[in-house]
């Protein structure tokens, strides 16, 4: 993965806002190729690639239903890996949003029920504690100087533990108790966890939550003065820190935004399946990771975009349905899964490569 | 001490209002419906203790955290421990490198026996041994009913997964199904791998396997969806843990199918669902009695020499079928957590 990092730090900053605007180095270079030069296009290729590659090989993905069943898979990783992608271009790590997002259903279960009150207490308190979750993770980095891949290492752990432990006391079993039947759960459900009707075809409303938050993000980073912070702390710190950039304020900002997208998903966990399991959770932030890395952000921070990270994540839903859809021997599945996402990323690098070099 | 706490107290105050204010808030928003307020109180049987000696009693599983079948075999052994005047050390680790020192360290605390799972059999051979030369009776409980006496084990709780899965294969038949889809939730677990393997003997339709990823419940639900997409033909989905089993019912109205769905073991909420029609049945093999029966098994053998099976059969705790018929006596129990 860390192939992307060959890229020219020349297209780090966000570029000019309009073709008005743009200054003479930029606007001497034809349209295709600055278009080719963005982070989110080689991933983008790479998705049309394996999208194509299953629409021939998998007769049901044809179907209008089964997209919108990758486009769900695809948007409860989506959700998550935009939020991590913003933080990487900022230049840290968090792989504690894995456990983060079941830490929040949980939390939110457990105080609703235990306390028996209406459902929206249950996830007020829980986006509380996700952005705590995401706040001390930041002051820790910040104030530290760790790197954040230990600091969120030890989160992860210590999250983990701390579900299982504190399920375990408060409610004497493995899993929470079933919140479906309590106020406001009906509700709840609505914004988080239904679908719509579009032609025809049922769609999950996370989709549509995944992509505003993508459109949100873009512009946030291409547009306003905190994206520009976000690619100068990514960038170098200390210069950022030197030109008047907010960078404790910036990454701690960034690291509660995953908190975030963590409860997000929690939520949509909780009330799409009514009771939450204390152990689930752990593996999934390196999808999030892989998902905001072939989507064309460095691990080293400082390059990326929010739109690359969505055919990331998306680039993974299609490949792990795909397989299903297309009805291989499922022993193969994980080799199947990492053959695919390697080609990916190949395609994406060979864009980049071609395309800065001009 | 007086002069400080006055300040203090003055800026506790406002703190205290607050408090005072958002607990007053809260309360209107309390729900009128389900709930802990609307949970029965489930009392525990609490029989007697037993007057012999102190002694301790190591249980070694495979669980990975947070399962909640694992949960209810723990609660099975704690049972049996407070009953019998045992010391109870419950250790667990999914990795059988991992068990193995588990049960070393086991040996190394001087325990007055071990229980332990073999998942993996051949990773445990040595530190089995090792408890034997140091004079400390070990049983068997859930995985190895094929490799307990071979490893020396005194005696085995289980279920045998290959004939729970032919069992689960026969109902299947019974039922009228023409094509199944065994979920496995965990890629190379021997176990799952046997249920599925058995499942295929008997039933006489075709048997597809499916690999799903049980850490992540989204990319479960949407991978069934995919499959039952894939091939409409599926008329039963085979899953081997509760969890999974009322995700598949959701992915059943997602993938617009006709599919049934049928489980392995059980929880809480897949006797509701049971009672309500959603899945049609369960196989239980009744986690509860094997860790309540390995911890009492010890006890016999310490106090009264006896040999659960006479030390040469297992134990057999399942395979239980629960379905509709039956289901209402399981219930009240599987809502403590410990059926």
């Amino acid at each position: 993965m860390s192939m992307t990092q060959h890229a020219e730090p020349a297209v780090t900053s966000p570029p000019a806002p309009g073709p008005k605007e743009t200054d003479g180095r930029t606007a001497e270079r034809p349209l295709v190729v600055r278009l080719l030069a963005r982070p989110e296009v080689g991933v983008f290729l790479g998705a049309v690639a394996v999208y194509v590659f299953f629409l021939i090989s998998a007769p049901p993905v044809r179907d209008a239903s089964s997209m919108a069943n990758i486009l769900y898979q695809s948007s409860t990783l989506g959700i998550v890996t935009i939020p991590v992608a913003l933080l990487m271009i900022g230049g840290e790590f968090d792989l504690s949003a894995g456990v983060g997002v079941i830490t929040s259903a949980l939390t939110a279960a457990m105080i609703s029920y235990q306390l028996t009150m209406n459902v929206w207490v249950g996830v007020i308190a829980a986006l509380v504690v996700s952005l705590a979750i995401g706040f001390f993770n930041g002051w820790m980095v910040v104030k530290t100087g760790l790197p954040s891949f230990l600091v969120t290492l030890g989160t992860f752990l210590i999250l983990q533990g701390v579900n299982l432990a504190v399920t375990k006391l408060v409610t004497g079993n493995v899993a929470t108790d079933d919140i479906s039947n309590m106020d406001g759960f009906d509700q709840a459900k609505k914004v988080f966890a239904s679908s719509f009707d579009i032609g025809g075809v049922q769609v999950k409303i996370t989709v549509f939550w995944w992509l505003l938050f993508a459109a949100i993000a873009t512009w946030v980073l291409l547009r306003t003065k905190y994206g520009n912070w976000t690619f100068a702390v990514g960038g170098n710190k200390d210069s950022a820190r030197a030109v008047g950039v907010p960078v404790a304020f910036t990454k701690i900002s960034l690291f509660m935004l995953v908190g975030f997208g963590a409860w997000f998903v929690g939520m949509h966990q909780l009330f799409s399946f009514n009771t939450v399991q204390s152990g689930e959770g752990v593996g999934i932030e390196l999808i999030y990771i892989s998902g905001a890395v072939i989507g064309g952000c460095l691990l080293t921070g400082g390059y990326g975009s929010a739109i690359g990270p969505v055919f990331g994540a998306f680039m993974f839903g299609m490949v792990q349905q795909g397989i299903v859809y297309a009805g291989w021997n499922p022993d193969w599945f994980k080799a199947f899964l990492g053959v695919m996402l390697l080609g990916a990323v190949l395609i994406n690098l060979w864009v980049q490569r071609t395309m800065t070099r001009r | 001490m007086d002069r400080s706490s006055h300040p203090r107290s003055r800026r506790i105050a406002p703190v205290v209002a607050v408090a005072a204010a958002a607990a007053l808030t809260l309360a209107g928003c309390s729900s009128s419906s389900g709930g802990k307020k609307s949970e029965e109180g489930g009392a525990n049987a609490s029989a007697g203790k037993a007057t012999t000696p102190r002694m301790t009693v190591a249980l070694v599983t495979h669980q990975s955290p947070g399962d909640t079948f694992w949960d209810i075999v723990r609660k099975g052994a704690e049972a049996a421990a407070a009953k019998d005047n045992i010391k109870l050390i419950y250790s667990h680790d999914p990795n059988a490198g991992n068990q193995s020192n588990l049960v070393q360290n086991a040996i190394d605390q001087k325990v007055d026996g071990i229980a332990i799972t073999l998942a993996k059999p051949d990773a445990l051979k040595t530190v089995v041994g090792k408890a034997k030369s140091a004079n400390i009776p070990v049983v068997g409980l859930n995985s190895g009913l094929s490799d307990w006496k071979k490893l020396g084990l005194m005696e085995f709780f289980g279920q045998d997964e290959s004939v729970s899965g032919e069992a689960f294969g026969k109902k299947l038949n019974d039922l009228g199904a023409k094509h199944t889809v065994c979920v496995i939730q965990e890629q190379g677990n021997v176990g799952l791998t046997q249920r599925c393997d058995g499942v295929k003997k008997t039933f006489s339709g075709k048997t597809d396997v499916l690999y799903v990823n049980g850490t992540d419940m989204p990319s479960v639900k949407s991978t069934i969806t995919a499959k039952l997409k894939q091939d409409s033909s599926i008329d039963y989905v085979t899953a081997l843990g509760a969890p999974y089993a009322l995700t598949a019912v959701q992915s059943i109205s997602d993938a617009g199918s006709k599919a049934k769905v049928a489980t392995f073991d059980l929880n809480k909420d897949l006797t509701t669902a049971i009672s309500k029609g959603t899945i049609q049945f369960a196989v239980d093999q009744q986690p509860y009695l094997q860790g309540y029966l390995a911890i009492d098994s010890l006890w016999l053998y310490k106090n009264n020499g006896n040999y659960m099976g006479g030390g040469e059969q297992p134990v057999l705790t399942g395979p239980a079928f629960v379905d509709k018929s039956n289901v209402e006596a399981v219930s009240k129990f599987a809502a403590n957590g410990t059926r």
